[in-house]
């Protein structure tokens, strides 16, 4: 159930790493973000869950247009580290007015479906099974709208040539804000699945971004059937070395296994070469 | 002789109001700050030679402060080793560790190789909050005894026991790091450094071994860190993980961008202008912060040099006019 969440989160960090060649490190901070939207929207003002996951999304996306023109167009060309460390900066920044505007102290959306059901012998709570198939559904769109529809084939184009792209006339400026309004959007999807089953608190973004990393690296940048599996693979890596061996060191397995597999594969199992940047 | 010192004059004096600092600041709290302040500044350096000078973004350098404050910790607090022997020890266990981690992380580039090390920072916290028995859990080790003193043959014996002694400590150990990083930067492996982080392919073309470049800067890297954690240990008496944690490679990370990466002065600047800057923005309390992301956000895009660029840029601009008229 993790690994399917942590791959919806990885997605959108993998198709905005593959678009603008930049490793979004506020990543896990926008789905924190849309963890609290979420929340507030269903707390404060009464929403119900989907339309409170819907308006969360929507949110986020233009959240996430906003830090693509403020912070990551103008170092766009700059090149070398600076890119992330723009991106280090708006994660201070999110993070901190979170915990000045609602407080350090973690939050619980109520569970909008606390029953159990039993498939094929295994018990597993409703939202559990939900969070797999929202993920599996938010996949599947994915891949159709890049695939089968114009606008998603321009974000194709871009993250193959950007000067190519530029030359068939199609808005790379355009092209990175819609990219980064995607990315974010599921940020905040998988979050607001996640909230029911997890607390949600201001630091909760930054361990899932990191994950999120990991898993992204682990596939390959800008590869999304990479950051697919890779999700999957961290989630089952996670979960046997919690469960059998130790569950304080359950992130270091996970750690540990990119570790080891870049020391075998440096630009990851599906990754391309990358050169010189 | 006149020569070198018209054109260091600049250096002279800072290391002589260095050296007199501790004897005008007599409040308690601020002379704590410098020293803490001078003790960054080793970490900030370091740091810089592999950010700066080798162009790899290694975000463990938190995990490689708290190797080293850890192993000072245990060797002289659980163990009774004399610091002397534990420090050194420390920091080459730092650089070790470093060489070890270095092989398969460096083989990866860019992004790649800043996450690697973004999640090594996380192992190292996550080992040090958990492994009860080694390192006390999340309580940490308290109670780590201060530097031995030092017997000197004649003169009677250095203790380190005063916040002045202190401060001298560290100093020394500053201007050591200093030195060293002057000799190597400036030498022609600093060159093959440089090389590395301004075009690795084309480096490696020209016949240098970027990978053992690479590994050779993070090492050295990491085993100044590792002192300074060291040091750190032993003067604030107590560790805990928090110490490994990513705030900490934050801070350094901080005083090397905003004071001027690539520049030996850089590192040393921020990391006395920014804590002295937070000093005074208490009163903002949790905006703080905020205010610090934004100023990063600012300095990357506009002074992408940080202080020492600015610096240099306007007294260019100063001879330039000077030159014309």
């Amino acid at each position: 159930m993790l690994g399917s969440t942590y791959a919806i989160v990885a997605l959108g960090l993998t198709m905005v790493y593959g678009i603008l060649h930049v490793p979004n490190f506020a990543h896990g901070h926008m789905y924190m973000l849309g963890a609290y939207v979420c929340f507030f929207l269903i707390t404060i003002f009464g929403f119900a869950y989907w339309p409170a996951l819907a308006i969360s999304a929507i949110v986020l996306a233009v959240a996430g247009v906003f830090l693509e023109v403020l912070v990551f167009k103008p170092v766009r060309n700059a090149g070398g580290i600076t890119p992330f460390i723009a991106a280090l900066g708006a994660l201070i920044i999110l993070e901190n007015a979170v915990v000045v505007l609602w407080g350090p102290e973690g939050h619980r959306i109520p569970n909008p479906y606390p029953g159990i059901i039993d498939v094929f012998g295994i018990t597993m709570s409703t939202q559990r099974l939900l969070v797999i198939g929202g993920a599996f559904l938010m996949i599947v769109l994915l891949q159709l709208f890049i695939k089968k529809t114009t606008l998603g084939s321009t974000i194709e184009a871009v993250a193959q040539n950007k000067e190519g792209a530029t030359l068939v006339g199609i808005n790379v400026n355009f092209v990175s804000a819609l990219t980064f309004a995607i990315s974010t959007a599921l940020a905040a999807v998988a979050a607001c699945m996640v909230a029911p089953i997890f607390m949600i608190s201001p630091s909760m973004g930054s361990l899932v971004g990191m994950k999120a990393f990991v898993i992204v690296i682990l596939g390959g940048m800008g590869s999304i059937p990479g950051a697919i599996v890779g999700g999957l693979i961290l989630g089952l890596i996670e979960a046997i070395g919690g469960g059998y061996f130790s569950a304080a060191y359950k992130d270091v397995f996970g750690f540990g296994a990119l570790v080891l597999i870049l020391a075998i594969k440096p630009t990851g199992l599906f990754g391309k070469e990358i050169k010189g940047r | 002789m006149i020569k070198w010192l018209k054109a260091n004059w600049f250096y002279l004096v800072v290391l002589v109001v260095a050296l007199v600092l501790p004897l005008i600041v007599t409040n308690r709290y601020y002379g704590q700050v410098i020293t803490m302040s001078l003790l960054f500044a080793i970490g900030a350096l370091s740091l810089n030679l592999i950010l700066g000078f080798t162009g790899q973004a290694s975000l463990a350098h938190g995990g490689f402060f708290a190797i080293g404050a850890y192993g000072v910790a245990i060797f002289t607090y659980t163990l009774g080793w004399n610091f002397w022997i534990a420090l050194p020890v420390s920091a080459l266990l730092s650089g070790f560790i470093g060489l070890l981690v270095g092989m398969p992380a460096l083989r990866t580039r860019g992004a790649y190789f800043a996450i690697v090390t973004l999640c090594l920072s996380e192992i190292i916290y996550l080992v040090a909050g958990n492994w009860m028995e080694l390192t006390g859990g999340h309580n940490g080790i308290v109670g780590i005894p201060t530097p031995n003193p030092i017997g000197i043959p004649g003169l009677g014996q250095l203790t380190f026991d005063s916040q002045i002694s202190q401060y001298y400590l560290v100093l020394f150990f500053l201007l050591l790091t200093l030195f060293v990083m002057h000799r190597l930067t400036k030498s022609l492996r600093g060159m093959t450094f440089l090389a590395t982080a301004i075009n690795e392919d084309l480096s490696e073309a020209v016949g240098i071994n970027t990978f053992r470049t690479k590994l050779l800067s993070f090492v050295v890297s990491n085993f100044f860190v590792g002192l300074a954690g060291g040091i750190y240990a032993s003067l604030i008496g107590s560790i805990s993980p928090s110490v490994a944690s990513v705030g900490m490679t934050f801070n350094f990370l901080m005083y090397v961008l905003l004071g001027g990466i690539t520049t030996l002065a850089g590192p040393i600047l921020g990391a006395f202008l920014i804590p002295i800057l937070l000093e005074y923005l208490q009163f903002l309390q949790d905006y703080q912060m905020i205010l610090f992301g934004l100023l990063l956000i600012i300095v990357i895009i506009y002074f992408p040099t940080g202080f020492m660029g600015l610096y240099k840029k306007l007294s260019d601009k100063i001879k330039k006019s000077k030159v014309g008229a």
